[in-house]
This record gives structure tokens, sequence and C-alpha cells, in this order.
């Protein structure tokens, strides 16, 4: 592509940078579609030896059990205080079971866990398929005629979309068990009541469901965005490092916006 | 009656994007030989290897590998060509997060359905190949550079390839593990009755090894021969190669404008 004449002043040179940029970004967005496209067409052989999958499962999924129960956790033990001290105002503490548990299963559980994966999950998939691809073992593959697709990319996206509801599941869950113990057994409030409650205000069909739903969508998402970062990377250490904060970067706009847009979706006016 | 060459390569082009790297390269493999590709790096000629493995498609030209040409070929007839090549790559491309061992059975596992036993027996005989039967536990970290080349020789070897290619088999190793690898090159050629093609810079070992050398130059192939006719040879190119001048028809300097010229504020970056 010739570039332009700079006599023919700074203006033309901007606009046609312009262009450029968004030309970039097209061709960028139509691999990422044929990727995707690829990745669902190889599925199926890497599905065939579930073995591949079970251990990206155990990777991404299991070893990101510690920091996903631990925030769980905490962000639970906040909402119980923070929740009991709003709700007590208007002498409702006893619904402090239902803030705590429909706060986490509609919202914090889905977002905050996906957050959390993307970070220590999916920057980890992404340095790993950009690292390998540096250092041409992903072009070693494909010469010795095992498609890097089948074998390196698809496991790593199904673990990480299998991985994402459970590990938002037990965020939730976790996040409930942290209410529980600032809410009754610090606070006070009564036990009977922050159970009953609960029980009788989450919907599991509405409320569960929408979480389960969201957190699906995210696994996806930062599934996707995670292995495409590294297999598109640069070959170079700078190249890896820029598609690791890629990875992360895009995924928590991923996450914010599509939580928005799913929420929309779900909202219904009582 | 399979042909006499196991490659061939007739008037290819090829450009990345608008940039043209290979003009018009015609050049054979004959079966059986061990043939090097020389040239100064930028060449073209790891360009060329991957176009013989597939990897790229050429702009022009033929590429026949065992009278099959490699750019129409399907997905799935390529990989089962790719099944009877090695190739070997520059910085050995070995996978970092399994053994020496697994990195060897590899291609036995993802290919085969033999058993574990009998996968062993191979693995342990293609590093015995190499001299690094005793290294079969460690990990690739764990290896120096001579090593990981020789580790990657052997995965290359593992379905006993009827074409090997190593691509710079020689860069960076100290001097006894470059005969190492120099020698190992041509005994699994060889014993095995493979046909091997190499793309190296490195004339001096080259020429004790080889069967037939090509000179690539900006894209073309500049000058041929066996071994003896390249010691012999009146060619400048060739003799600029082989006696590692600085500067011939290969010139030191990148393309520029005049030094003066570019000091004085009227270069290349005052013109834009």
């Amino acid at each position: 592509m010739p570039r332009p004449d700079p006599e023919q002043g700074a203006m033309l040179s901007a606009i046609s940078g312009l262009g450029r940029r968004v030309n970039d970004a097209l061709q960028r967005l139509g691999f990422a579609t044929r990727f995707f496209f690829m990745l669902l067409y190889w599925s199926g052989q890497s599905f065939r030896r579930l073995s591949l999958t079970i251990r990206e499962i155990y990777f991404s999924g299991f070893q990101s059990l510690l920091i996903i129960m631990v925030s769980g956790l905490f962000i639970g033990m906040v909402l119980g205080m923070q929740g009991y001290e709003t709700l007590q105002r208007y002498g409702s503490a006893d619904a402090l079971g239902v803030l705590v548990a429909l706060s986490l299963v509609r919202e914090l559980g889905p977002v905050v866990a996906a957050l959390l994966f993307a970070s220590r999950a999916g920057s980890s998939i992404t340095a790993e398929i950009g690292l390998m691809k540096a250092t041409e073992q992903l072009t070693a593959m494909d010469m010795m005629a095992v498609n890097p697709i089948a074998r390196v990319v698809a496991p790593r996206f199904w673990g990480g979309v299998i991985s994402m509801p459970l590990l938002a599941a037990l965020f939730s869950a976790t996040g409930v068990f942290g209410g529980y113990l600032i809410g009754v057994v610090f606070i006070g409030v009564d036990e009977g009541a922050f159970w009953s409650q609960m029980q009788a205000s989450v919907d599991f069909r509405y409320d569960v469901w929408s979480g389960i739903v969201k957190s699906f969508v995210f696994g996806i998402a930062v599934s996707l965005i995670a292995v495409f970062e590294g297999y598109d990377a640069v070959p170079t250490a700078e190249g890896v490092s820029s598609s690791i904060k890629g990875t992360v970067v895009k995924s928590a706009l991923a996450i914010l916006s599509l939580d928005f847009v799913l929420t929309s979706f779900m909202f219904r006016e009582a | 009656m399979p042909a006499e060459n196991l490659v061939e390569i007739r008037d290819l082009d090829f450009a990345y994007e608008d940039r043209p790297i290979l003009k018009g390269i015609t050049l054979e493999i004959p079966r059986g030989k061990v043939v090097a590709i020389m040239g100064g790096s930028g060449c073209g000629k790891t360009t060329l290897l991957r176009l013989i493995g597939g990897q790229l498609k050429p702009s022009r030209g033929e590429v026949l590998v065992d009278g099959l040409a490699v750019p129409a070929l399907g997905a799935d007839e390529l990989y089962a060509l790719r099944r009877r090549m090695g190739m070997l790559f520059q910085f050995g491309a070995l996978f970092t997060d399994i053994s020496v061992f697994d990195n060897v059975a590899y291609q036995m596992r993802e290919h085969t359905d033999l058993p574990e036993e009998l996968i062993r027996d191979m693995v342990l005989m293609k590093l015995n190949a190499v001299g690094l039967r005793g290294a079969h536990d460690l990990m690739p970290a764990e290896l120096s550079g001579g090593m990981a080349r020789r580790v990657a020789l052997a995965r290359a070897i593992a379905l006993d390839p009827m074409l090997i290619m190593y691509d710079e088999p020689f860069a960076g190793l100290d001097p006894i593990s470059l005969g190492v690898i120099g020698q190992l090159i041509r005994k699994l050629n060889d014993a095995l009755g493979a046909t091997t093609i190499m793309v190296t810079h490195d004339i001096q070992e080259s020429l004790l090894i080889v069967d037939f050398i090509y000179f690539m130059s900006d894209g073309k192939v500049v000058a041929l021969g066996t071994p003896d006719e390249i010691r012999a040879s009146k060619h400048p190119f060739v003799h600029q190669f082989v006696f590692a001048e600085a500067d011939g028809p290969v010139p030191f300097h990148y393309p520029a404008a005049p030094l003066a010229q570019e000091l004085l504020g009227r270069g290349v970056y005052a013109q834009a």
C-alpha cells in the first residue's frame, strides 16, 4: 500500500491513517470470527479426547478455586455488613439473607467471578498460547500434522467455558456463607429469618437461572478472548505481553457490557 | 517407479503482502541425498522450507513433493503428507511443558495406536541415535542448546520420515555440538533412507556432509554444485560466501541514500 505523498498535506495522511486503523480493526474482527468457526469445527476432534479438556478444566478451573472462594467469602462478608447497616435503618434486618443471596446470585457472583477468572486463568491461557506461538511450538505441531486449534486452543476454550459457571456458583455459595458469618454469627440477625426469607424470595427459575446464563455467556466471552489473543499474538516478548494485557482489558469490558445487555433482557417490572 | 526427485520446485514466486521474497526459484532435491540451500540471512531460505511443508502458498509456480502438488492439497491430504515429513526448527521448538521422552513420543501417540511399551522402546531408540537416551527424563528447559537441538532431531525422525527438513541446524552451536549435529544429519539420512533438505549459512560444515548445494540470493538460485565444484567455484557470490568476505555481491550496507547526502539533511527522511 503506497503511503500518501506528504506534500498532499497532513490532513490526508490523518484520514488515511484513520482508514487504515478501521481497516485493520475490521480485518482482525474478520479473523476472529473465522477463528471462532474453526475452533467450533475442530472442537469435535478435541472432544473425542476428553482428557485434554479435563486437564484444562483442572488448570483453569480447579486452580482458580482458591482465589474465587476467598474473594467470594470477603465479598459476602462485606455485603453482610453493608446490607445490615442499610436494612436495619428500615427495621428489616431479617431480610439480610435475601439481600446477600440475590446480590450474589444475580449479579456479583457471575460478574466478579468472571473478572477474577479473566485475570487468573484467561491471562495465563493467553500467555501460554502466545509463548507457544513465539517459540514456534504451534508451527512445529502443525508440521507434525497435529492441528494446533484442535490440540491446544479448543481444549482450553472448552475448559474455560465449563469451569466458569461452576466457579461463579461456588463464588456465590461462599459469598452467602460469608454473609451468614457476619450477619448471623457476629451481628446476631435471627438465623431462622436469614435462611427462610432467602428460601422464600430467591426464585430458582428466575434468579438462579439468570445467574447461570450470565456466567455461561461470560465464560464463552472470556475464554474466546483469551485463546484468540494468544493465538493472534505478535510472536515476540513485547507482543505476548500486549496480548495478555489485551485479554484482561477486553475481558473486563466484555463482561461488564454483556452484563448490562443480559440484565436488560432479564429485567422484569414487578 | 517413483520419480527420481523427491522434491521439485519450478519457477516459484512468493511475496509477503507486496514484498517479493522468492523470484522464480527452480530446484530439485534427488531422493536419498542431503542437499543444502545456502544464502545470507533473509534471502528466503526458511520461506522455501515453509512452502515445501505447505505452510505457505506460493503466488506462482509449482512445488512437488513425492509427485504431489503441495499448494493444491486439501487439509487432510496435506496432513497425510506431513506425517511423512520431519522438520527441525531453528530453535528446536520443543514442547516446553512435557519431558524429552514425551516430546519424542508426541507424534507416535498422536498418529498411531501403538501400545505404550512399544512407544517406549521406539522413543529410547530414537534418543539413543542422537546420544541422549540418558536424558529422557529431563525437561526441555534443563537441556543445553546442542542437546535441545538433538532432541528436536530425534523428534523430527520419530515416524521415520521420507523427507527431513532442517532450518538452520547449526545456528548458535559450539564447534563440538556443531560437528555432532552435522554427522547426525548425514548418518540419519543414510540410515533411514530419507532425503534431507538443510537450510543453513554454515558453509564449512555443509561442505563436509552434503551431496549438493544450492546458493540463493535475493530470492533466486545464483549457483549450484557438489561440494567439490563449490570449493573450486569462481562465481563471485560463492567465493564471497566460502571465504566469508564482508563485502562483495552481498553488500555490507542495507540499501540507503548516500551517507553524505543523508548527513547533510537531504536523505530519505528529509525528503519525506
